[in-house]
């Protein structure tokens, strides 16, 4: 995604100057050509990331469309202030991009896991938070958050993602993108974990259950009429998010559909519990502990799909969202 | 644009500062009275900014960093025409127009929203840069409080400036030696303060924040070295003005009421 993401950028910098990259010394290998192609719109803020997101709105304020950026939480939690009151405040043109959402650096532990962002930063008024679930969508939110609308949060995953679109799409910034059509379930993701909604689905339709999928790449401002769209004709919906439970998408299509008061969905998120991880491994290692590979999920759809009775339900006790019975390493 | 001394200037800005927390019952009155003489010479005398050219993109910006400062602030813009004088009356009152911290929405004059410290010299930092890459003539003020330099992002700040060689940039610090809860040589002691600026590249100058004269002609000789950031460490006192609060550190919080409040301004009236 960062290199759809540079390759988008790069494009965007050639024809209009005021777009600007500003980096919190990281990018080793991906900011290099666009440095050297573009000195008057590329920066390096260094190890200060409440400066780099302070000058980026004061670049802003100038008239610039100015792209910060670094990695997990370093550009967003290191300097929410700055965010809230300089970037949100102004309303100024300011694109945070963040590469390793969840746990795309898994193995350099718990200070880049980035697993509380989305809840956050879409608590910011003014905020859009966008996270693309493949390349092709990467590209499509870097061009959209480029014509200067604003603060707006772009999560990446790392390099390497792969891709699910393999056609052109329609990628329109706010608007779920239906990836796959289905009857029986929903799987809303956002961000990379696209990848293993798709294959889940196409897991479950070889049981004959039909299960789409939408892509959810706007987290806010949410595409609140998809969910209910989705939600009315399925009537079963799960949400799945390399981020906590806590804030994230999850919460956010729980908070839709509690409010359309829509009766006997039953709904289910996949998502990290509120804790930091306790074990160590790679992004895929990570996932599967967690729930969020493809068995896991396929599992959860089954439990709660058209097969078992309808119930109006969102969390309980009685269903366990993910399968803890992966051996693990305790930590003592 | 008032046209009076600027020491009178100066003074209105404390009468509007004392009659403002009065009437909102509001803190930080000390702070505002510290920087009088800085407010008056810059918007009177140095930046290229009046009421018709809020607008235009090159004008020059003043950031107040030290945004708890807002009363002196909102009434030196409200003497030189930015804004109505009737609109200090109802400072910090529900419903009204200013807030207790300065706010760039909907309030004439003022680029930057503050209030949280630290912020300010950031956001002048990204306005310099740009303003020097697409070789636009605007320079960008910014007003520090001491306390605020325990901040680490001043520090961010100070070292990305001269990095980038911001000649177009100057630092004033209203250094009255006193934060929130105490002097600061006993929270955290800025000295050697000066040097600490210097030693970060920045051309500095120290100067008296009460001498009309002084504060002019030093900022009127920016930038002091070609290629550099300025600073100006104004050396002044909390709560200049009025004999009871100068120097105290209760005057940070504490809003003039009461035979308080007639002493000040009876003390700032005889000075007229």
């Amino acid at each position: 995604m960062r290199t759809a993401f540079i390759q988008s950028l790069t494009e965007l910098a050639a024809q209009d100057p005021r777009i600007t990259l500003v980096v919190g010394d990281l990018g080793f290998g991906v900011v290099t050509d666009f440095a050297k192609r573009f000195p008057k719109q590329y920066l390096n803020a260094g190890v200060a990331e409440q400066n780099m997101t302070g000058l980026a709105a004061g670049m802003a304020m100038a008239g610039r469309i100015v792209f910060t950026y670094s990695i997990a939480n370093f550009p967003t939690l290191r300097c929410l202030e700055q965010l809230r009151n300089d970037v949100c405040y102004h309303n100024a043109n300011v694109v945070v991009v963040a590469v390793g959402g969840g746990f795309s650096y898994g193995a350099l532990g718990m200070s880049h896991h980035a697993c509380e962002d989305i809840a956050i930063l879409r608590s910011l008024p003014r905020m859009t938070v966008v996270a693309p679930g493949d390349p092709v969508e990467a590209k499509e939110a870097t061009r959209a958050a480029a014509a200067g609308i604003g603060p707006v949060y772009l999560r990446l995953g790392r390099a390497g993602e792969p891709l699910v679109h393999e056609k052109p799409i329609a990628w329109t910034l706010g608007k779920a993108l239906t990836v796959r059509q289905g009857d029986d379930a929903t799987l809303i993701s956002t961000g990379a974990m696209l990848h293993t909604a798709v294959r889940a689905a196409d897991v479950l339709a070889a049981d004959g259950l039909s299960v789409g999928v939408l892509s959810m790449h706007t987290v806010k401002p949410l595409d609140e009429e998809a969910i209910l769209e989705t939600a009315r004709r399925t009537r079963c919906v799960v949400t799945l998010e390399e981020h906590s439970l806590l804030g994230g998408l999850g919460s956010a299509v729980a908070e839709v559909l509690c409010e359309a008061g829509i009766r006997d969905v039953a709904f289910k998120r996949i998502g990290l519990p509120s804790e930091f991880s306790k074990h160590v491994g790679e992004q895929e290692y990570l996932r599967k502990i967690h729930g969020l590979d493809v068995d896991s999920v396929v599992r959860c759809v089954r439990r709660l799909g058209k097969k078992d009775p309808p119930l109006l339900q969102y969390g309980g006790e009685d269903r366990p969202i993910i399968d803890r019975k992966t051996p693990t390493a305790k930590i003592a | 644009m008032s046209d009076v001394p600027l020491s009178e200037l100066a003074r209105r800005i404390r009468m509007h500062t004392v009659r403002m927390t009065h009437h909102a019952g509001s803190s930080h009155v000390a702070s505002s009275l510290s920087l009088a003489e800085l407010l008056a010479v810059l918007y009177r005398s140095i930046l290229r900014v009046t009421p018709q050219t809020v607008d235009d993109a090159d004008r020059d910006r003043l950031i107040l960093s030290k945004g708890h400062a807002c009363a002196g602030l909102y009434a030196v813009l409200a003497e030189c025409g930015f804004f109505p004088l009737e609109w200090l009356e109802s400072f910090y009152h529900d419903g009204a127009r200013l807030p207790g911290h300065a706010t760039a929405h909907g309030i004439p004059g003022i680029e930057v929203s503050s209030g949280a410290l630290g912020h300010g010299l950031g956001i002048a930092c990204g306005l310099a840069l740009a303003g020097k890459q697409d070789d636009r003539p605007f320079r960008v003020f910014t007003v520090l409080s001491d306390g605020e330099c325990d901040e680490g992002s001043i520090w961010e700040a100070a070292m990305f400036a001269p990095q980038h060689r911001l000649d177009n940039l100057v630092a004033i610090v209203d250094y009255n030696k006193i934060q929130s809860l105490g002097h600061v040589k006993d929270v955290l002691d800025l000295e050697p303060f000066a040097d600490k600026w210097r030693a970060f590249r920045w051309a500095t100058r120290e100067v008296d924040g009460h001498d009309v004269h002084q504060i002019e002609e030093t900022l009127r000789a920016v930038p002091f070295e070609p290629g550099k950031p300025s600073c100006v460490l104004a050396h002044t006192v909390k709560g200049k003005g009025v004999s009871f609060m100068e120097d105290s550190v209760l005057w940070h919080y504490r809003s003039p009421q009461g035979d308080e409040y007639q002493r000040a301004i009876a003390e700032l009236e005889a000075v007229a």
